[in-house]
């Protein structure tokens, strides 16, 4: 898990929202090492890169190709959105949803929701209201929610934003695990602990523009942009 | 105020003794009515749904036309529907003229347009908040509309019965595709407006009631149902 692979190819990608443009154009041998960082100031377009990554944001230009077949069918990717969306229904129906989608039997469904609501520690909501959940609960539910699916690649943009550090913790031993089972990981943060902590590598972001890129301890060590360096020291980047 | 006492009187008094007449213009009512809710509702949700998600060249005007269709005079849709099924027209041979079938054809298309613009306005809303998830999770037209159906539930509920009263109460429309026949095409409305026209106020004053309770107990007994569900799954 230390050495870089190309997962997919950015060519002249490019997001224009109201005329403006929000990403890119970017283009771009990404490469991953199992767990990707995605850092970046507010509004550096790291939610857009993540959504055209996945496919749920409309491309004004250019196009995205997955280069490892792992990554390439969209039935193998899960995502988890920076503001969780909740189905109006319960916990269980939210995390039997996917699988019913695919049209999984009963019992099969049954044991896999049972499964991930203890992994992340809501058997206490079992059925409780879904959108009535504390914004902390609905992130676990919607992190669950995607790994029930069993994807090769992960997304998840910001997953912690609502947590305590107790629940942090929680979710982070989840993700590694998942890691090491060979899901591929590409998440946002903001906690620069938590990047030093789960990356394997970065890409950093900046006015939507891919600023740098590197495996984590080169990035983080030896940053090659002052921008870079500022943003990993906690200064404000412009 | 008198003849006001006089119809709660006889609305009692008919539906004490169910009297006869009554009974069976009622459950005429009844079955015209829901029959026209139901096949209306088969169309209008997922077409209203359908047309939420969906982006097309003429989007638009389809909810242009539809909103326009919802002001449709009713009168007017009963005289084209007369005008389709009577003896000369392109549907006469079927000889649905006068018949309870075409009152419910006539309902469906007045009811149609309003349960799916009242559709596709609760669905548009869910729609922007389940968006993204539905399409990360790949998911095809057909599970999209039907998530979206069931998720949205009560607020399709709202509009049918929106659609129901609307159904129930009409009586231009199947007063000219129906006649007002007796024991075969008489409902209450068109009973009332007929009673009135020969100066009982108090018998038309008693269907009316009828009529009323009748619409009301609908709305009751469809909200209860869905209290009862929320309290069992939520
Ligand atoms: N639909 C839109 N219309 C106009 N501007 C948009 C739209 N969506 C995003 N933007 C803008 O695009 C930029 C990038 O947004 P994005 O959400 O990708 O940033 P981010 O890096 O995820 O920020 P944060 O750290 O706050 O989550 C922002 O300046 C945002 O205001
Ligand atoms: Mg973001």
């Amino acid at each position: 898990m230390v050495a870089l692979v190309p997962i997919a190819t950015l060519k002249d990608v490019t997001v224009k929202r109201r005329g403006k443009t929000i990403l890119g154009p970017i283009s771009h041998g990404l490469e991953s090492a199992g767990f990707t960082i995605v850092l970046g100031p507010n509004g550096a377009g790291k939610t857009t890169l993540l959504n055209a990554l996945h496919g749920v944001e409309r491309l004004s230009d250019g196009s995205v190709t997955w280069t490892s077949p792992d990554h390439a069918s969209y039935k193998d990717q899960a995502f988890v959105f920076q503001r969780p969306i909740m189905l109006r229904r319960t916990v269980r129906q939210n995390l039997a949803y996917p699988l019913q989608l695919l049209g999984h039997n009963k019992n099969e469904i049954e044991t896999e929701v049972m499964d991930w609501v203890g992994r992340v520690g809501l058997n206490g909501v079992l059925d409780h209201f879904a959108p009535r959940l504390s914004g902390g609960e609905k992130q676990k539910l919607a992190l669950a929610r995607a790994l029930i699916q069993k994807p090769k690649v992960l997304f998840l943009d910001e997953p912690c934003a609502n947590l305590d550090g107790r629940s942090t913790r929680e979710i982070e031993t989840v993700l590694s695990e998942v890691n090491t089972a060979g899901t591929s990981v590409i998440m946002t943060t903001h906690d620069l602990g938590q990047a030093r902590r789960l990356a394997s590598d970065v890409v950093f972001l900046l006015n939507g523009q891919i600023h740098e890129t590197g495996l984590a301890p080169h990035v983080f060590e030896a940053p090659k942009t002052p921008e870079a360096k500022a943003f990993f020291q906690g200064d404000i980047v412009e | 105020m008198n003849e006001i006492w006089a119809g709660l009187l006889a609305a009692f008094h008919l539906i004490v003794t169910l009297d006869g007449d009554l009974v069976e213009i009622t459950l005429r009512s009844l079955q015209v009515s829901l029959s026209a809710l139901v096949i209306a509702s088969a169309l209008a949700l997922p077409f209203g749904t359908w047309l939420a998600i969906r982006r097309f060249r003429f989007r638009r005007a389809t909810i242009a036309t539809l909103n326009a269709l919802m002001g449709l005079p009713p009168v007017v849709v009963g005289l084209i529907v007369y005008l389709l099924l009577s003896r000369s027209g392109p549907f006469g041979v079927l000889g649905l003229l006068f018949t309870p079938t075409a009152m419910i054809i006539a309902q469906v298309v007045i009811i149609t347009p309003l349960i799916a613009s009242i559709t596709h306005q609760a669905m548009r809303e869910l729609w922007a908040e389940y968006h993204d998830l539905l399409i990360s999770l790949n998911t095809s037209n057909r599970q999209r509309v039907l998530t979206l159906i069931w998720d949205g539930r009560r607020a399709l509920l709202t509009g049918a019965l929106a659609g129901f009263g609307r159904a129930i109460g009409e009586v231009g429309a199947i007063m000219i595709v129906g006649g007002n026949i007796d024991n075969a095409t008489r409902v209450l409305t068109t009973a009332i407006a007929l009673e009135t026209g020969k100066g009982n106020f108090a018998l038309a004053l008693g269907l009316g009631f009828v009529l009323i309770a009748l619409a009301l107990l609908v709305n009751f007994a469809i909200h209860a149902l869905s209290r009862t569900e929320r309290h069992s799954t939520w």
